[in-house]
C-alpha cells in the first residue's frame, strides 16, 4: 500500500472526529486527494494555494543555502581563520567548513519556526473545526531568513507564537490578516529583544559569545560584525565592495544578504506569475526617487559633513538597493498577495511608497537601520485604503463615461 | 446576601465581568494603556478612580433633583474635577514618586469616559446608596482589568511584581535569567497593552459566548 492510500485510509478512519482537520492536512499536503467533489461548478487548476506556497519556497531555497554558507563564512572570516572570498565562486566561501556551521545554526531556526507555527495552525484548525490552512508554509521559511543568526531559539518560538496568533489567527486565519505575519514576527523580536536584533554583535555567529568572554577577562580580539547599514548610520564608510554587497558575502540576517540570489528568486516569482512585478518595480522606483532626493540634498549643500545623516544621505542612490534587507523585503514580503494592494493601480502606489518610506526610515532613524520592515508593515495597513480609492476612482470614471454617452 | 439585596449586589458584580467598563463597553482605554506598565501604578490608578467615582456618584445623586438638566454636564465635570484634584493632591503628599509615574493621567481621570458615563447614566436617576454601589462596582471593574494588564506587563516586561524581582536578577543572572531568559521590552510599550487588553476581551468572549456582538 502506497503512502498516499494509507494516508487516505487514515483520513477516512478519523472522519468526523475532533482531529479530522489535522489528518486532512497531512493527506493533502503533497498529494491531490482521490475523491473529487461532485455537483456545482468547479474550477480545475493546478495552481492551488499549496502550489503557490511551494513555488515561493522554491524561490527561497537559494537564499537559504547561501545563508548557511554565509553564516559559516562570516564566522570563520571574523575569527581570522580564512581569507576574504575573492568572488562569488571562490571555494573559500563554498567550503564544507562553512556549511557545517550554517547547518548547525540555521536548521534549528527553520525547525523551530515551522514546528511552533504549524503546531499553532493545527491547534486553531482543530478548535475552529476547519481545514488546516497553508498560510504558514511561506512564513515559516521567511522567518529564519530574516532573523540574525544567533537569535535564541526560545525567543524565536515566542515571537512565532505571537505573530501567528495575534498577527493572523485573531483576524480569521490565512488570507484575512492585515499585516504580513513574517514581518510581524520580526517586528515583535525587534521591539521585544532589541539587543538581539540590532547592534554590531548579533550578525556574525559567535560574536556575542566572544564579547562575553572578553568581558570575563579573556585576552581575545572582539569580533565586529557590524552590518553595512549599521556602520553607515554611525558615520563610518562601509568596508565592503560593491560586488560583495551584490553577491552577499556580508554580515546581515540569515538569508537576506545576497542580492543576486534574491533577484533570481524574484525573476522566478515573476516568471511563474506568483509575485507581482508591479510591486517589485515600483518599490525599486520609490527607493531610487528617495535616494535621489537625498543625494541632491547633499550635492546642493543643504547639509554638511557634520550632520549625522550625512553618510547615509550621501550614499549613492542606487547602492540602497543592495544594502540591508531591502531587496529581500520587496521581493518576498511586499508582494505578499494577502497584505499588499489588490488592484493594479493600487500595487503601483503601494510599492512606490514601500520603497520611498524604506529609504526614508533608513536614513532618518539610525535606531532602525532596516527601514524596509517598518515600511512594509506601514503600507500593509494602508493597502486596503489605497484599493478603496482606486476602485472608487474607477467607478467615478465609468459613471462619467456613461453620462457622456447618455448625453 | 445579608448586607445587600440581590438587586444591589448586582450593581457591584455586573461591572466586574459581564458588563465590564473596559472589555465590554470599551471605555477608559487610554489610561488602561498608558499607566499599566507597573502593577503598583495600576492598583493606585484603580483606587483613585474608585474614590472619584464612588464619591462623585453619591454627590451627583444627592444633587440630581436640583441640577438644571441644561447644565448637568458642566456640573458633573465640576464635581469630577474637584474630586480628582483632591486625589491628586493626596497622592502628591503621600507618595510623590508614584504620582510622578502616573503624571498627567491622574488629572485625566476627569475626562475618563467611565466617570461621566456613570454620572450621566446612573447617578442622575438613582438614589445615593445605589449610586455609590454602582460607582464602586464600575471602578472595581475598571481596576481589575488594570491589575490584570499591569500584572502581565510588569512580570514579562521587567521581570518584577510590585518592584520585587520574582524572576531573578537580570544583571547578576540568577533565577530564570541564568537559563537565558530575557525581559520582553515590547511589554513596556503601549501597543502591547492594547494587545493584552485585546486578549482579555478575546478570552472573556470565548468563555461567555453571549457577550459576542454581531
Amino acid at each position: 500500500m502506497g503512502l498516499k492510500s494509507s494516508l487516505h485510509n487514515l483520513k477516512e478512519k478519523y472522519k468526523g472526529t475532533k482531529m479530522a482537520p489535522a489528518f486532512n492536512a497531512i493527506h493533502t499536503f503533497l498529494y491531490t486527494p482521490n475523491d473529487t467533489t461532485h455537483g456545482g461548478t468547479h474550477i480545475k487548476a493546478a495552481d492551488d494555494l499549496k502550489r503557490t506556497m511551494n513555488t515561493v519556497i522554491m524561490a527561497l531555497i537559494p537564499c537559504l543555502i547561501f545563508g548557511m554558507f554565509n553564516a559559516g563564512y562570516q564566522h570563520h572570516y571574523a575569527l581570522g581563520e580564512i581569507g576574504k572570498a575573492s568572488g562569488f565562486f571562490d571555494p573559500v566561501f563554498w567550503s564544507w567548513n562553512n556549511l557545517t556551521i550554517g547547518l548547525w545554526k540555521v536548521l534549528p531556526l527553520v525547525v523551530v519556526s515551522y514546528g511552533v507555527g504549524l503546531a499553532i495552525e493545527f491547534l486553531f484548525a482543530v478548535i475552529k473545526k476547519h481545514e488546516v490552512e497553508e498560510g504558514y508554509l511561506v512564513t515559516g521559511m521567511l522567518v529564519p531568513l530574516i532573523v540574525p543568526i544567533d537569535t535564541p531559539l526560545w525567543m524565536l518560538a515566542v515571537a512565532v507564537a505571537f505573530g501567528v496568533v495575534i498577527g493572523k489567527e485573531v483576524f480569521g486565519g490565512t488570507g484575512m490578516n492585515i499585516l504580513n505575519p513574517a514581518l510581524t514576527i520580526r517586528a515583535f523580536l525587534f521591539f521585544a529583544y532589541p539587543t538581539w536584533m540590532s547592534g554590531d554583535k548579533v550578525w556574525v555567529h559567535g560574536a556575542v559569545e566572544r564579547s562575553n568572554e572578553i568581558a570575563g577577562g579573556a585576552n581575545l580580539d572582539a569580533i565586529s560584525g557590524e552590518t553595512i547599514l549599521g556602520s553607515l548610520a554611525q558615520g563610518h564608510q562601509s568596508a565592503y565592495s560593491l560586488s560583495e554587497m551584490f553577491f552577499g558575502m556580508i554580515p546581515g540576517s540569515v538569508g537576506e544578504t545576497s542580492t543576486v540570489l534574491i533577484l533570481l528568486g524574484g525573476l522566478f516569482l515573476i516568471f511563474t506569475k506568483i509575485g507581482s512585478w508591479r510591486i517589485m518595480l515600483s518599490s525599486v522606483i520609490g527607493a531610487l526617487v528617495m535616494g535621489l532626493i537625498f543625494n541632491s540634498v547633499v550635492s546642493s549643500g543643504w547639509i554638511t559633513e557634520s550632520s549625522k545623516f550625512y553618510t547615509l544621505m550621501s550614499t549613492e542612490f542606487w547602492h540602497h538597493l543592495l544594502l540591508g534587507g531591502f531587496a529581500f523585503g520587496i521581493v518576498f514580503m511586499a508582494t505578499d498577495p494577502v497584505t499588499a494592494s489588490q488592484t493594479n493601480k493600487g500595487k503601483w502606489i503601494y510599492g512606490f511608497f514601500v520603497g520611498f518610506i524604506s529609504i526614508m526610515i533608513r536614513v532618518f532613524n539610525p535606531a532602525y537601520p532596516e527601514g524596509v520592515m517598518l515600511a512594509i508593515l506601514l503600507m500593509n495597513v494602508f493597502a486596503p485604503t489605497i484599493d478603496h480609492f482606486v476602485v472608487q476612482g474607477n467607478i467615478k470614471k465609468r459613471k462619467k463615461r456613461l453620462k457622456v454617452k447618455a448625453a | 446576601m445579608g448586607l445587600l439585596s440581590k438587586k444591589d449586589a448586582k450593581l457591584i458584580t455586573d461591572p466586574l465581568a459581564d458588563n465590564n467598563p473596559i472589555t465590554i463597553q470599551v471605555l477608559g482605554i487610554c489610561s488602561a494603556l498608558a499607566i499599566t506598565a507597573e502593577l503598583k501604578a495600576s492598583i493606585v490608578m484603580g483606587i483613585s478612580v474608585m474614590a472619584v467615582l464612588g464619591i462623585g456618584n453619591v454627590v451627583i445623586s444627592l444633587m440630581r433633583n436640583i441640577i438644571p438638566s441644561k447644565i448637568r454636564i458642566i456640573v458633573q465635570l465640576v464635581v469630577a474635577a474637584a474630586l480628582v484634584i483632591v486625589v491628586d493632591q493626596i497622592l502628591k503628599a503621600f507618595s510623590y514618586e508614584l504620582s510622578k509615574t502616573l503624571s498627567v493621567f491622574v488629572g485625566l481621570i476627569i475626562t475618563n469616559c467611565i466617570i461621566m458615563g456613570r454620572f450621566e447614566a446612573f447617578a442622575l436617576g438613582n438614589g445615593p446608596w445605589r449610586s455609590f454601589l454602582d460607582g464602586i462596582g464600575n471602578a472595581a471593574g475598571y481596576a481589575i482589568i488594570l491589575v490584570i494588564v499591569g500584572f502581565f506587563r510588569e512580570l514579562l516586561g521587567s521581570g518584577t511584581l510590585l518592584g520585587f524581582r520574582v524572576l531573578g536578577d537580570p544583571i547578576e543572572k540568577t533565577g530564570l535569567y541564568a537559563l537565558g531568559y530575557e525581559n520582553n521590552g515590547f511589554m513596556l510599550l503601549s501597543p502591547m497593552a492594547l494587545i493584552v487588553v485585546g486578549v482579555i476581551i478575546w478570552v472573556q468572549r470565548y468563555k461567555n459566548r453571549a457577550l459576542i456582538e454581531d
